[in-house]
């Protein structure tokens, strides 16, 4: 077989497991409609989704709460999935993800920013924390960015900077928390642990929109990408301005992680899992990579979704928690797999 | 070039540098470490910021693609194909969806290069001379007309060695191609060049055929070294380093 037909046959076996994890993601995002704290009949649930549902109860806990939390968990778990490739890419290292980075610390810090002012704005929290939590993840994001523009940065440095923001981010934290009313208090700490409780359609279409607006931008610089695993030297050579490429890539990761962690809370290690996943299963051609980094990042939290309504019965575990429960042993799982290799 | 200079802040790592290449030939680019041979390739390649000019048939800037830059270190952490990795060489033409003549030039580039044989392995398993042949490959694969190679050959074995610089020759001589390589190993620079610029502290001590530019004196000068110099079988001179020179 020539080298050109092994490449098409090697690219249509990544497009079948990409297809593959979308399957996985529809019966995750089924179960995830099915499963909750009112044991209801799954039959019911069906006919209720098909419109077919005689029940007004049963109607309202499908469609207003069970239907926007399983499509938050579905668009906020795909904006992670890419925003940590395309992080994992830009700064030539496997452990960048918008949560090691910094960034949801930045965000973490907004919403907490938020909460405390929540009595002197004249505004509702349910916008004022998500806006918060955006315009720092952004900060913290322009940060590390800015940092990448010095002349001769490296990705090292960038990394190290991410670092950097972290911990800055997560002292002002601190310190908003030990100045906190118990009350206030209270509301960080949930918000921080991460929630999908607070769902509903509007939200959700914000995440949807950027992830479709933000998407399709990123996937036009697959190659470029690409071309960058290979050093930020070569691809220079081979004609990528590799500065400005980082630039918008930075843009890019802190509208999506931006709109995903300011509705939902800090959700870590679906960035960072998601996309070595993808890598093992279609390789570092973005073109597939990126695609199949948002399915999986979708049905990992898709998944976890599930999971945070099974663990305990007749409640609902906070998903962040979920998340890292699951997501820690399956990395070292991950990590040790190729280090045996 | 005339009279490039490369800065680093405020070290002058390249001064007033001023050489012609040519289409078709080798030249070879030696000198100590420090030297600022691969600043002044990367100043050629337009990776770093220079004064003076470079022009390229006359044109003050090389057209896209025109430049085909394989930098030193060919480390691949990469999980890409070999394929992959060449087909990268066609990155300015390079679609979402990729077109036929792309296939075709890396897959002639590959055949060029005699790596046909592992296109689908990764990268990262290659030993280090095939590597070097899968990036020689990369570059070829862009079509440039002038190639830019940083010490193509000073992690390689022996026979690597000879592949790798055989390869380049037979490439230059027959794509017309413009070739300057930095190289460490003089015999390397004696026997496939058609000319040896010699670089010390960042200016240019020396520029000629082989023959006429490996002299006792001259590497006395910029290596700071004793060689004994012969002929070899091809009439090209053979370079035996002795000693470092005493007072150097």
């Amino acid at each position: 077989m020539s080298a050109v037909a092994a490449w098409r046959a090697d690219n249509a076996r990544r497009m079948a497991t990409s297809g593959l994890a979308m399957v996985a993601l529809a019966a995750s995002f089924a179960a995830d409609v099915v499963t909750g704290p009112a044991l209801l009949p799954i039959g019911d649930v069906l006919r209720t989704l098909a419109g077919r549902g005689d029940d007004p109860m049963m109607a309202a806990i499908v469609v207003q709460l069970r239907l926007p939390i399983a499509l938050m968990a579905a668009v906020v778990g795909a904006s992670l999935g890419v925003s940590g490739a395309v992080m994992q890419t830009i700064l030539a290292n496997p452990l960048a993800s918008s949560y090691t980075l910094g960034i949801s610390a930045g965000a973490g810090f907004g919403a907490a920013l938020m909460i405390l002012l929540g009595g002197v704005l004249p505004f509702g929290d349910m916008w004022t924390i998500p806006l918060g939590a955006f315009a720092f993840a952004g900060i913290a994001c322009g940060l590390v960015a800015g940092v990448g523009q010095l002349r001769g940065a490296t990705p090292e440095l960038l990394v190290l900077a991410g670092i950097a923001c972290l911990f800055l981010f997560q002292a002002l934290l601190s310190l908003l928390q030990f100045l906190a009313s118990p009350e206030a208090l209270q509301m960080i700490v949930f918000w921080l642990f991460g929630s999908l409780l607070r769902s509903s359609y509007p939200k959700v279409a914000v995440v949807a929109v950027v992830l479709a607006l933000v998407l399709p931008v990123l996937l036009r610089d697959a190659w470029k990408f690409t071309a960058l695993q290979m050093g930020d030297d070569r691809a220079r050579g081979l004609g990528v301005a590799v500065g400005k490429l980082r630039l918008r890539a930075f843009v890019a990761v802190s509208l999506l992680t931006g709109a995903a962690v300011a509705f939902v809370g800090t959700i870590g290690f679906v960035g960072l899992v998601a996309p070595h996943v993808a890598r093992g299963l279609v390789g570092e051609d973005q073109r597939h990579l990126l695609p199949a980094s948002a399915v999986l990042g979708a049905l990992l939290l898709s998944a976890a979704s599930v999971v945070s309504k099974l663990v305990l019965p007749g409640t609902v575990f906070p998903i962040g928690i979920v998340t890292a429960l699951i997501g820690v042993p399956f990395f070292a799982w991950l990590v040790l797999r190729g280090a045996r290799r | 070039m005339s009279a490039v200079t490369v800065r680093y802040g405020r070290r002058e790592a390249v001064r007033g540098v001023s050489l012609v290449a040519e289409p078709g030939r080798v030249l070879a680019v030696i000198g100590a470490n420090g030297s600022g041979k691969t600043s002044l390739l990367r100043a050629a390649a337009g990776l770093v910021p220079h004064g003076g000019g470079l022009t390229w048939d006359g044109a003050a800037t090389a057209p896209s693609g025109a430049v085909g830059y394989m930098p030193q270190d060919n480390a691949a952490r990469a999980a890409l194909s070999v394929f992959e990795v060449v087909l990268l060489g066609r990155l300015r033409s390079l679609a979402w969806r990729v077109v036929a003549t792309d296939l075709a030039a890396a897959e002639a580039a590959m055949t060029e290069v005699g790596i046909a044989g592992f296109a689908d392995r990764p990268i990262g398993e290659l030993s280090g001379g095939q590597r070097q042949l899968a990036f020689l490959a990369q570059v070829l694969a862009g079509d440039p007309r002038v190639l830019l190679l940083d010490e193509p050959t000073s992690a390689l074995d022996v026979s690597h060695q000879l592949q790798v610089l055989g390869l380049l020759r037979a490439a230059t001589l027959r794509r017309g191609l413009t070739t300057i390589a930095v190289l460490h190993d003089l015999n390397a620079a004696a026997r496939f060049a058609d000319e040896v610029a010699v670089m010390r502290d960042g200016a240019l001590i020396g520029l000629g055929p082989p023959g006429a530019v490996l002299t006792a004196a001259l590497l006395r000068d910029a290596f700071n070294v004793e060689a004994a110099i012969s002929l070899g079988p091809d009439d090209r001179p053979v370079v035996v380093p002795l000693a470092v020179a005493r007072g150097g």
